[in-house]
């Protein structure tokens, strides 16, 4: 597929807000350098979890976490690292868990298809597609129930839209207009096959639509687009002047769909097909949109934040044997 | 003087009087605020408590499901209805990969206080889909509590219980239970997990009965009573937790344990309960197991094949009957007085 080009013709005062960039920026980064490093780690045997990583896809859930507040809440997927890290979820604990041991943030119960933290609006991740697109509905009925000005945003793959609950949940957040956040990240491929061996028609939006949701489009993997979109969607539902929203993200599976390397000596995909997507790198752009000597200090920051989270995981304990039998129910 | 309520009412009882005490608490479901309220047990909610607090849902068992688990997870406390068990097999993935997980899986940092309500259909042409009595399927997963009350009294106590814990309860409820009446108090009480109630005592043998199959249990023990057989009836009420104390401690007396389950016996409750017996007594007490169940075939919905599907309590006298030794032709003439059995236990 052909990218179109960067350049947006909605450019805003908040695209030259420094701050905004270095926070956007900071965000991509620290999302690559965590993965890269798990990929790094990964043929150790370190990491005893299934890894489904975010490179190439990081600013789906970048540019939507920077529109939400503290109190709204995301659900997402089992390739959820960077919507964890996005939504402020906590590293060492998130490095941890993928070790399997008693520090992470699920006491090495969850692993890397479940991460949470709750304390950061962050509900979870499943393995089994589509499933926590009603969860996420459900969270936002209790906030209208309760008057609460928060709200959710449900993340999902372009699998996910195939499943029945899928339209089972646009058909109920609509028809109670609630307030909630329909985000599709569309990387084109659920494992190997592509949307088009899956899907008759190829335009989501319209299927969306006749839900009575409004649905639009992010073609570029644009963070900055993305997160304008996002931000007019929350603004739109806070002020309830909207009911559900629905937005897709086109974007980019670089690695593999389980693992940490390149897959296109499988010959399901070309290279062709993720290099402009690669040429349009949302690290390296929002990179240059800042000022180098910042971009210096942050790289820096970071990447002794990973290395100590690392660290943590690796000098933390594995859980007691005892744990086995607790949290099955909370009393 | 003890005040006398259906089933029906109790349910309906202790869902109004929970959703007064507590803002949290929901009801939604098909039909729950339909003209008929679901037998009459989501009766006036509506009126009493507007359409944000009890209504019905689409069509999407699924996805209903799930907005349930989500709404629990955001700390409310959804009781979803389904006049059918059977529709639970459209949610299956929400309650078995989300609800029954996410407590363990996440760590402990989430929990799903949720109950599912689910009723048992039988007789009058329910059949094949509207018959099934899946309550094995749920015990059979870590992660979720499942109960069967079968009295009044048990019907509000378990009910309250269910709402007010943390956990997902699958609360089921046989329809034609709903007919009993018997002493419910006014107040708020609840009828909490692993206990099971000895319903009547006895020295013969241990008759465990699964929800409505306690009632047919209860008719047994009266034909037994009348050739001198006194049988020890157990209700479980809840099935998971299981008291397995208390029926291996009958057992132990009686040594000898018949289970009778409102449902298949392949992998079911009744394997569960009999194993679990064999595996504390073997060694110290000779003690034979039994079970009763559904035929393994589908439910007919025509009359004569119907009856020989369902145990009911002059097969079972037979059976114990023949446990012990006695005639195995015998079976019970029907006492008419006995049709309308009502639950009168020790409370």
């Amino acid at each position: 597929m052909s990218v179109p080009s960067l350049v947006t013709e909605t450019a805003t005062s908040m695209r030259t807000d420094n701050a905004l960039r270095e926070r956007i920026y900071c965000a991509l980064y620290r999302i690559r350098q965590v993965e890269n490093e798990i990929g790094r780690i990964y043929p150790t045997d370190k990491i005893k979890s299934p890894v489904h990583l975010s490179i190439g896809q990081e600013a789906v859930s970048v540019g939507v976490c920077e529109a939400l507040r503290p109190d709204d809440v995301v659900f997402g997927t089992y390739r959820g690292h960077a919507l964890y890290l996005a939504k402020g979820g906590d590293l060492n604990q998130m490095i941890a868990e993928l070790y399997g041991k008693a520090t992470g943030c699920a006491k090495g119960k969850g692993g890397s298809m479940h991460l949470v933290d709750v304390r950061h609006g962050f509900m979870g991740t499943s393995a089994v597609v589509a499933t926590t697109i009603p969860n996420a509905v459900g969270y936002a009925y209790a906030m209208k129930y309760r008057r609460a000005n928060s709200l959710v945003v449900s993340f999902f793959g372009d699998g996910a839209v195939e499943e029945g609950v899928f339209y089972e949940s646009l058909n109920f957040a609509a028809l109670k207009q609630l307030p909630i956040i329909f985000i599709c990240e569309n990387n084109e491929y659920a494992i190997h096959t592509h949307q088009k061996a899956r899907q008759a028609t190829a335009n989501l939006l319209e299927r969306v639509r006749a839900y009575g949701l409004k649905a639009e489009r992010v073609e570029d993997n644009d963070v900055l687009e993305i997160y304008e979109r996002a931000r007019a969607a929350a603004e739109s539902i806070r002020q309830a002047q909207s009911g559900p929203v629905f937005i897709e993200c086109m974007t980019s599976r670089w690695r593999e769909h389980v693992g940490p390397n390149e897959d296109f000596h499988l010959g399901y995909r070309n290279r062709s097909e993720v290099d402009p997507w690669i040429e349009n790198d949302q690290v390296s752009r929002m990179a240059s949109l800042i000022d180098s000597a910042r971009r210096d200090q942050i790289n820096t920051e970071v990447d002794n934040e990973i290395a100590r989270a690392f660290e943590f995981a690796e000098q933390s304990p594995f859980p007691d044997g005892a744990e086995l039998f607790a949290d099955l129910f909370e009393e | 003087m003890e005040r006398i309520l259906s089933y029906t009412d109790a349910l309906r009882e202790a869902t109004d009087q929970e959703m007064e005490r507590d803002p949290s608490v929901f009801v939604m479901g098909l039909g729950v605020d339909d003209p008929k309220a679901i037998l009459g047990t989501t009766k006036g909610l509506t009126e009493k408590y507007g359409p944000e607090r009890i209504f019905d849902t689409p069509l999407s068992e699924d996805g209903m499901t799930g907005v349930a688990i989500g709404a629990a997870l955001a700390g409310l406390r959804p009781i979803h209805v389904h006049i059918r068990m059977d529709f639970l097999m459209l949610a299956m993935n929400q309650l078995v990969n989300m609800a029954a997980k996410m407590h363990s899986m996440y760590g402990g940092q989430e929990h799903v206080p949720m109950v599912v309500r689910a009723m048992i259909g039988k007789s009058w042409g329910q059949g094949a889909q509207h018959s099934q009595a899946l309550h094995s399927f749920f015990m059979h997963v870590p992660g979720l509590k499942v109960v069967t009350p079968t009295t009044p009294y048990d019907a509000k106590g378990c009910l309250i219980h269910a709402i007010r814990d943390n956990n997902p309860v699958i609360f089921i409820d046989h329809r034609i239970l709903h007919y009993q009446t018997g002493p419910v108090p006014e107040q708020l009480y609840t009828v909490a997990p692993g206990k099971a109630r000895v319903v009547t005592q006895g020295n013969s043998i241990t008759l465990v009965g699964i929800s409505y199959m306690q009632l047919e249990c209860m008719r047994a023990y009266h034909y037994l009573q009348d050739i001198g057989v006194d049988a020890e009836v157990i209700d479980p009420i809840w099935l998971n937790p299981l008291d397995i104390e208390t029926i291996v401690n009958s057992v132990r007396k009686t040594g000898r344990l018949l289970v009778v389950d409102n449902g298949w016996m392949c992998c079911g409750t009744s394997a569960e309960i009999m194993a679990q017996v064999s595996e504390q007594l073997q060694g110290e007490v000779a003690a034979t197991v039994h079970r009763m169940g559904f035929a393994p075939v589908t439910c007919p919905p025509t009359p004569p094949l119907e009856d020989l599907f369902y145990p009911n309590g002059r097969t079972i006298a037979a059976r114990v009957n023949q446990i012990l030794g006695g005639n195995p032709r015998w079976i019970p003439e029907e006492r008419d007085d006995l049709k309308a059995i009502e639950f009168k236990g020790p409370f």
